[in-house]
């Protein structure tokens, strides 16, 4: 058996990297769930970048004498105890969440790709040593890790996005590992190396290219991951620390107001499902949508 | 198969010394002496360094690494600062809490998953298929503390069907624990259901589209005997696989579900050690979680080989 994106797949049909490209275009053309999917995840990249313009209140300006109002038109999602708005809160919460989920598939990436591509690449000895490293990651429960590593560092953002980015490692290396020893096999790679190729060129010119739709595959689903982590922490308190404006901590404070004012976690709750919904959907849509072997 | 489990095991090794060492590290790592991250820095340097002495955090570190892992091998894990309490005693305290909550969870998942998932593999392209699709990728999408939350307000608030939290063991009320049970379960097994569900969909369009499949039902077998007989039974293997898997989803989920619930299990006294800075027993959590994943997991791929023969691990 093989694993491809953390899937077991019988050896014959792991064989075949998934190497067919498409235009952006085409992509978006022939496959729906991949237009709708990127286009509520540009809205959240919009109302990212706009949400200075889109909240029309300050996220963190206290005004305890209009504190748990009722959702209305000056305030369309209430305000909170101290008497912020809500509606400002969530949208600014996207400036939190998407850069904390974006730097830790970042960091997995490049930690965990380097270690795949020198796992699969160089083999022997090393693929011994780095695979058992990774196995050592494994064997934690990923947030069970994330929240140990936060314990041990300390509460806040920052950590967070350190203890998210480790967690994250493991994913990439073996995706990375899995598609350099199957690529190292085929008959490409094979004249490249006859030709004399050397290893940089190898990896850069044959390598990189192949492994571009399987990562592309795991960065949205690993980002929806990135974020329910960030969102689990802040909920606990472990992440974000007030008065931060961001979705979990928003819940975690919300929680506390279910009886008269539930609106205070429900508008949080929805921003972090539609936000993780969407790179969750994404990710689908490109795994059937770029795998060749997954077209009905 | 012995001579696999013996090479697992054998595998399982190096890795279990890395993860004692990954664990013994959580103390070590921390920005600032743990001692005085545990007493504040209001203590006197001498109540500082009686707490480095007795937590042997003044001896050299390969020495306390060894001390350490000793200790633990003989089951003990040290004490809480907070309370004294033996950190296996702690630990141990909760865990059928804990436990009853994971078999719960786990138990309305592979319940709920099966038959949906078997009746869209069926139905395909079906409404009932695309709501089952869609609640598979909404189910992983949704974090549990949100669900815990809606279910709290809908169920508990405003129908005031279940209490919106606390426990109460079965030793003192089987019916009152199992009614304070429904709501952290449905919490902790929604992602796993919605995971299950995809799979034993998938793996069941995968089976019907088998030579077998269409011999059993040339030779006059029903629908039905063809489904419970032959389809199923195949299609569960894989499924296996994930719910062993899900092991680890559950005791993640725990922590948050045992939080919101206040249900006094593992998960819930981990994160309460946290605000507690209480080392010791964070790192006990820590290193029984990762150990009960490890042996999940193996039992999960001795399952897998036993269940299906035609594999070989030769």
């Amino acid at each position: 058996m093989s694993t491809v994106y953390g899937a077991a797949l019988p050896d014959e049909v792991a064989e075949t990297p998934i190497t067919e490209r498409m235009s952006v275009r085409r992509l978006l053309a022939t496959y729906p769930r991949v237009a709708v999917a990127s286009g509520l995840l540009l809205l959240l990249v919009l109302v990212t970048l706009f949400a200075p313009w889109i909240a029309l209140h300050d996220p963190n300006a206290t005004d305890p004498s209009n504190s748990l109002l009722s959702p209305s038109i000056p305030h369309p999602l209430g305000t909170d105890e101290l008497g912020r708005d809500l509606f400002a809160r969530v949208i600014w919460g996207s400036r939190v969440s998407l850069p904390i989920a974006f730097v830790a598939v970042a960091v997995g990436l490049l930690v965990g790709g380097s270690i795949g591509l020198a796992a699969g690449f160089r083999g022997k000895l090393t693929d011994l040593f780095l695979m058992r490293l990774i196995d050592a990651i494994l064997a934690f429960p990923a947030l069970i890790l994330a929240i140990a590593i936060v314990a041990v560092l300390g509460p806040g953002l920052r950590n967070a996005m350190i203890a998210i980015g480790i967690v994250q490692v493991p994913v990439y290396a073996r995706l990375m590992r899995a598609q350099v020893l199957t690529l190292k096999e085929l008959d490409f790679v094979a004249a490249a190396r006859a030709l004399g190729a050397s290893p940089t060129r190898l990896i850069v010119h044959h390598f990189l290219p192949n492994l571009l739709n399987p990562l592309i595959v795991q960065i949205s689903l690993s980002a929806a991951a990135a974020m329910l982590a960030e969102a689990t922490l802040s909920f606990l308190g472990l992440g974000a620390q007030p008065p931060t404006a961001d979705w979990g901590f928003m819940m975690n404070t919300g929680a506390r107001f279910l009886n008269n004012d539930p609106w205070l976690a429900l508008g949080p709750g929805i921003a972090i499902s539609l936000a993780v919904f969407g790179f969750n959907w994404l990710g689908d849509a490109l795994r059937d949508a770029l795998d060749p072997r997954l077209r009905g | 198969m012995l001579q696999y489990l013996v090479r697992r095991l054998a595998l399982m090794v190096p890795v279990a010394f890395l993860v004692s060492l990954v664990v013994f590290s959580l103390v070590h790592l921390t920005p600032v002496d743990p001692a005085t991250l545990i007493l504040g820095e209001e203590h006197s340097p001498q109540a500082i360094a009686a707490l480095r002495h007795e937590l042997r955090l003044d001896r050299p570190l390969p020495e306390q690494y060894i001390t350490w892992v000793t200790n633990a091998l003989h089951g003990d894990l040290g004490r809480s600062v907070r309370t004294n309490q033996p950190v296996v005693q702690a630990i141990t305290e909760r865990l059928p809490a804990t436990l009853e909550l994971g078999i719960a969870a786990l138990a309305w998942s592979i319940l709920l998953a099966i038959p949906l998932g078997t009746i869209a593999a069926l139905k395909r392209g079906s409404p009932i298929d695309v709501l089952a699709t869609g609640f598979t990728v909404a189910g992983v999408s949704v974090p549990n503390f949100f669900i815990g939350i809606l279910l709290i307000l809908v169920l508990s608030v405003n129908f005031r069907l279940f209490p919106p939290g606390g426990y109460t063991s079965l030793a003192d009320s089987i019916p009152d624990n199992l009614h304070r049970l429904v709501l952290p379960a449905i919490t902790l097994g929604t992602v796993t259901t919605a995971i299950n569900t995809r799979f034993t969909r998938s793996s069941m369009l995968e089976v019907l589209r088998q030579d077998y499949i269409r011999t059993a039902r040339a030779k006059g077998a029903s629908w039905r005997q063809v489904i419970v007989g032959h389809a199923l039974k195949n299609a569960l293997i894989p499924v296996v696989t994930v719910v062993g898997i899900q092991i680890g989803q559950i005791l993640e989920g725990a922590l948050v579900t045992e939080t919101i619930f206040s249900w006094p299990g593992v998960g819930k006294l981990a994160i309460d050690s946290i605000f507690g800075r209480d080392y010791p027993i964070i790192q006990g959590i820590v290193l029984t979680l990762a150990f009960s994943f490890m042996l999940a997991n193996l039992a999960v791929d001795l399952a897998y080989a036993w269940l299906n023969p035609r594999i070989s691990y030769a």
